[in-house]
């Protein structure tokens, strides 16, 4: 075993603009220090194997999926929750985007689709179709199917999400 | 699906990370896209977890001669630098871009990857076909591996127990090149059934060099000698690819079995070949 042992570790982050310190062991899963530690459960868990995307946040802008990411390697960085794009009651651009053009069913997926396209727009402001389906193939929907949600991206995309 | 207990450091600098190395229970850990999932399943269970993450590895710089990847470069940063999808080591960003998906390729970076030496990875066919270098450091000094000798067979490379990937060299090829990379993914995993990236020089309408690099299909990345000759001869890629993959000892499973695999890597070589000679002749992309 090394000298450093398997100690707790503070943590420090920014989570949708808050600062938040939380007293974590190292193998705790970022998507468990947001869904328990900050009751933050807009992020989902789906697969638990970095396939399906329902975990998906964004760090530092750029989409991740949280089950595959250690809280403590996140120390000192920004994470954006589904939660931070709507912090009162109106609707991020997206998010309306995804309610007007059906791109959804049972809402699993959601939070995941919603960020992954977030950050698909901040770099490719007006995507065509298969840039948006590449950019998606890491969030499984199992129910509402496709369509409806490459319509609302590129709605979100025409409403100027990406701008 | 938790990790095994485990201590962890961040490295505070290079020397650092490789003086942490002493512990041979210790491993390093930079995006953690291909650890994390190892670590959840219990398939390593590393006592030391030493995050490079901070350090000044990352980046993107065009020499002269070469264009240097630092390790912790991102697939996405390299699929989107046009330094590279611009000229003739194109195969190097459309390779990053077919990584896993979009959040994969946000997390995990080329030194990662090539340090994993996963026998599915995408890389590795860009790296034999672009004869890159993999860079590595330890307390006795840096040196260049030949990507030719650095994958060695599944999860196995020529990195040795203390040493860090640095970087990855891309020499600037010669004359009128172009490359590209081809591959058929399995659908559900996004790892390449078969994916082939090929370097080719024309001179005068004609191909006078290639080089192809082949991965997923077997244990060790290889490079594809047989059609090599063949795209500088004239002579059919598709039946010199089909030679070259006949001496492989070829994955197979229930979706996808072996003869399928030696049909598709075939099919790959081709259209990497293809698509390599047309952006050298500065026609199609």
């Amino acid at each position: 075993m090394s000298e450093q042992g398997t100690a707790r570790h503070r943590v420090t982050v920014t989570v949708n603009g808050v600062e938040r310190t939380l007293d974590l062991e190292p193998r705790t899963l970022l998507v468990h220090a947001l869904r328990n530690e900050l009751s933050l459960t807009g992020t989902k868990i789906g697969c638990d194997t970095s396939q399906c995307g329902a975990c998906t946040v964004l760090v530092d802008g750029r989409s991740l999926k949280s089950c595959t990411v250690l809280a403590v390697q996140v120390a000192g960085r920004s994470i954006t929750t589904i939660e931070g794009l709507a912090p009162g009651s109106t609707l991020g651009v997206v998010q309306e985007a995804f309610k007007q053009h059906h791109g959804l069913q049972c809402g699993y997926c959601t939070p995941g689709m919603v960020l992954a396209t977030v950050d698909l727009l901040g770099h490719t402001p007006d995507p065509d179709e298969a840039a948006i389906r590449h950019a998606l193939a890491g969030n499984v929907c199992r129910c509402t199917g496709y369509t409806g949600i490459v319509d609302s991206v590129r709605a979100a995309a025409a409403a100027g999400a990406g701008q | 699906m938790i990790p095994a207990e485990f201590a962890y450091r961040r490295a505070t600098s290079v020397e650092d990370a490789i003086a942490a190395l002493a512990d041979p229970d210790a491993k390093v850990i930079a995006g953690g896209h291909s650890l994390v999932p190892m670590m959840k399943l219990r398939l390593a269970r590393p006592a030391l977890l030493v995050d490079i993450a901070g350090l000044p590895l990352g980046g993107i710089s065009d020499g002269a001669d070469e264009v240097v990847i630092g390790a912790l470069t991102s697939h996405a940063d390299i699929a989107r630098a046009t330094v590279l999808s611009a000229g003739p080591l194109a195969a190097a960003a459309e390779c990053a871009a077919s990584v896993g998906d979009a959040q994969v390729r946000n997390a995990g970076t080329i030194g990662g990857s090539v340090a994993h030496g996963d026998p599915a990875s995408d890389a590795p066919a860009a790296l034999l076909a672009l004869d890159a270098r993999v860079r590595v450091l330890s307390a006795a000094g840096q040196r260049d591996v030949p990507a030719t000798e650095f994958f060695k067979g599944p999860f196995w490379t020529a990195l040795g127990e203390q040493e860090l990937v640095t970087a990855v060299v891309l020499p600037k090829p010669a004359g009128q090149a172009g490359s590209a990379y081809a591959s058929v993914e399995d659908p559900a995993s996004g790892y390449p059934l078969a994916g082939a990236a090929a370097l080719v020089v024309v001179e005068g309408g004609r191909v006078v060099s290639a080089r192809i690099g082949v991965t997923g299909v077997s244990g060790t990345p290889f490079r594809a000698t047989a059609a090599e000759a063949a795209a500088v001869s004239g002579a059919s890629v598709g039946d010199a690819a089909r030679e070259d993959i006949a001496g492989q000892d070829v994955f197979g499973d229930s979706r996808f079995d072996e003869e399928y695999r030696r049909h598709i890597a075939a099919i790959v070589i081709g259209r990497a070949v293809e698509r390599a000679v047309a952006r050298a002749q500065g026609g199609a992309k």
